[in-house]
């Protein structure tokens, strides 16, 4: 008998002659107490990302791209990571061929072994889009694709987000019903609630563990 | 700390903890904190019991159908490119593990936080066969630095303050002695950055296995745990055969439960869900990805309905944050990889009674775990049945445990025996409290260990049976 058929009948004996607990999943249990009016939804979302010191700012359709570029400016850098195959991604580079800024834009368009150099010790900042965000825990919601890999959120040292108003829930039960997350999930689903920390020295709260030192979220009001 | 040449038990570690100024400062301190933050997330109390009433439900219903489950997530694990692999000890994980590394012929593991490696002591048996297994959590990392083993299966270096990882990465890494807790993690993460891009194989835990979807669930808030298993070309996920629930839907609550619990977060930074390895079109992520699933003991605990609870576990470690014995003699005093009120219950399943006989002792019944437990695992009630299982003759039908009877002594159990007799005969308790309360100076001073640091108990002159009798005017 191989492991698993021992595990598999160990168990089974033990539950000899009971029956399977029902599933009664009360779902007002995780929904009633996390539920907004839709004008608290980006107040509340702001909050709690901004209390694990991720940054904010109301933006709109047009005016994202200036915020990315007055975001860079302010930290010296001049380089940002983009995916030229999302709509964003040219938004913004047509953004930059249009004021004559000289920010160098390198897009992920290889696999990771192919540049892994340069990605974690070249690479200052990302800019990713969203499927969206959540308010009860102040959360972006994450779907990795080839266009923006897994790493481009992970990697940089400043990960900017867009968050579109209108993708904002109000809770994680009310996401993975209104995105069918149970009938087909990607390679990699993430929720993001603010840059990378850790507590664990001496309970003394650290940003910039191992991933993103800062994050940035670009809410698009009219969006 | 180097392992004692000889083997201390469990109550010479606690006398010396509870010696030790420091230590009790560090936990005292740390505990305080958790407490707090823990207290903070939760202002509704009656929210929380709804919300630990749906917890214990949801753990409930998927270990009242855990071999189901378990196909069903190799099934869906499988459909999705994961390879699952299954193990009945920590022997056999780690021969798993080493098979997958020589196939890939990897020097160097990276590891994300997982208590399960930690059972298999991977580390050390990697070692052994010539490989580095290097800790990337932060304070696995400093714990593994200074040749430690973590205290706190979620705050892995909490025995120590800062000056002391000051002094450790001053000695060990050879950067200037610094304090400041923001430098100390930034040394950290550029070691360790460096690591994650040279790793041949990351391994992680798992938080939750959803068997209807066939994903790995993790929580962190480094991510470390995201960079150990998406960097490395080949990613294995270790975990224990009770960690899988039904839905995905049914991680909802559950996680709520387990940030919130445990760190006293609304939500971790990150909630990574993994379905499956690295496809064709993409352009990163684990070209492999293993999951193993450990049993070690866990199937004993789950023959018996009662202590099958303990496998509700969702390790938070709020127990041992609220508990009055860990805090006062820390992590390492218990000798064993999961400390505190749910290492005195899961241990034994994994190591026999006859190794943790002291564990189910080693509490004051305060009833704190229990009462905190974001599961509601009755935890007291289980160590007084541990209890009993130490002290149940051994060859006593039927036998529930590994090492029953550890304690058992037939003079105790005569004495008890004498005592039940004792206190359900009128005549004799009467014979019995004469004699006690009239030749009381024959009581010894010396009662074994209670009187190490207790003086000893005397008898009245008069029982208090007397004195109401004589107050009632009865003779």
């Amino acid at each position: 008998m191989s492991a698993k058929e021992r595990i598999l009948a160990k168990l089974g004996r033990s539950l000899a002659g009971t029956t399977p607990i029902a599933d009664d999943y009360d779902q007002a249990l995780v929904t009633t107490p996390w539920t907004y009016a839709p004008e608290q939804r980006i107040p509340r979302l702001r909050e709690l990302l901004e209390a694990v010191h991720g940054e904010t700012h109301l933006t709109t359709t047009d005016g994202w791209p200036a915020r990315v570029v007055d975001a860079l400016s302010a930290r010296g850098i001049d380089e940002l990571l983009i995916s030229p195959d999302t709509p964003h991604g040219q938004q913004f580079a047509a953004h930059i061929a249009a004021i004559g800024k000289s920010v160098r834009l390198k897009s992920y368009d290889r696999p990771v072994e192919a540049w892994k150099d340069e990605l974690f010790f070249g690479t200052p900042a990302s800019l990713t889009g969203t499927l969206g965000g959540i308010s009860a825990t102040g959360s972006l919601i994450l779907w990795p694709t080839t266009a923006e890999p897994r790493l481009m959120s992970l990697v940089p040292p400043l990960h900017i987000a867009l968050l579109k108003a209108s993708e904002v829930y109000d809770n994680l039960y009310s996401v993975l019903q209104a995105q069918s997350w149970a009938e087909g999930l990607p390679t990699n689903a993430l929720l993001v609630s603010g840059p990378s920390k850790t507590a664990d020295i001496q309970q003394t709260l650290a940003y910039g563990a191992h991933g993103p030192k800062e994050l940035i979220v670009l809410i698009l009001e009219d969006a | 700390m180097n392992a004692p040449a000889i083997p201390m038990t469990f109550k010479c570690r606690a006398h010396d903890a509870v010696h030790d100024a420091q230590l009790r400062r560090n936990f005292r301190g740390a505990m305080d904190f958790l407490m707090a933050k823990r207290a903070a997330q939760f202002p509704d109390g009656d929210e929380l019991e709804r919300l630990r009433s749906f917890g214990n439900a949801v753990r409930a219903r998927a270990l009242s159908k855990l071999p189901e489950l378990l196909e069903r997530l190799e099934t869906n694990l499988t459909r999705n490119g994961v390879k699952v692999h299954w193990a009945e000890t920590v022997d056999e994980a780690n021969a798993i593990v080493h098979d997958i590394v020589r196939a890939h012929e990897a020097r160097q593991v990276i590891k994300g936080k997982s208590m399960v490696s930690e059972e298999m002591e991977m580390n050390h048996y990697l070692e052994g066969h010539g490989v580095d297994c290097l800790e990337s959590d932060m304070g696995e990392f400093i714990v593994q630095l200074g040749n430690e083993k973590p205290s706190h299966i979620i705050m892995p270096a909490i025995h120590l303050n800062a000056g002391q990882v000051a002094s450790l990465f001053h000695d060990k890494l050879e950067v200037d002695y610094t304090e400041d807790v923001d430098r100390l993690i930034q040394i950290g993460r550029e070691t360790l950055r460096r690591k994650f891009y040279e790793a041949d194989i990351g391994v992680s835990g798992v938080n939750f296995a959803v068997a209807e979807t066939g994903s790995l669930l993790l929580v962190e808030n480094e991510g470390n745990g995201r960079m150990s298993t998406t960097v490395p070309p080949v990613h294995i996920a270790v975990t224990g055969i009770e960690k899988v629930v039904e839905n995905l839907r049914d991680v909802v609550p559950l996680l709520s439960l387990l940030t919130r619990s445990a760190t006293g977060q609304p939500i971790t930074t990150y909630v990574n869900v993994i379905s499956g390895p690295r496809k064709a079109e993409e352009l990163d992520g684990p070209q492999e990805v293993h999951l193993v699933l450990l049993d070690n003991g866990r199937s004993q605990a789950f023959a018996d309905s009662e202590l099958r609870q303990t496998l509700n576990c969702i390790r938070c470690g709020a127990c041992m944050n609220h508990c009055p014995v860990y805090t006062r003699i820390g992590g390492h005093a218990y000798g064993t990889v999961y400390p505190g009120p749910i290492g005195k219950i899961i241990t034994p399943h994994m190591l026999g009674l006859e190794a943790t006989k002291d564990l189910p002792s080693a509490s004051s019944l305060c009833g704190a775990c229990g009462e905190v437990c974001p599961v509601k695992i009755p935890i007291p009630a289980i160590l007084r049945r541990l209890r009993e299982e130490n002290v149940r003759a051994p060859d006593d039908e039927p036998r529930h445990m590994r090492g029953q009877g550890s304690k058992y002594s037939r003079a105790e159990g005569l004495a008890w025996k004498g005592w039940r007799l004792l206190n359900t005969s009128p005549r004799l308790y009467r014979l019995f409290n004469l004699a006690a309360t009239r030749l009381s100076a024959l009581t010894p001073p010396k009662l074994g260990p209670w009187t190490e640091h207790h003086s000893a108990p005397k008898a009245a002159p008069r029982s208090l049976h007397e004195l109401a009798r004589e107050h009632l005017g009865e003779d």
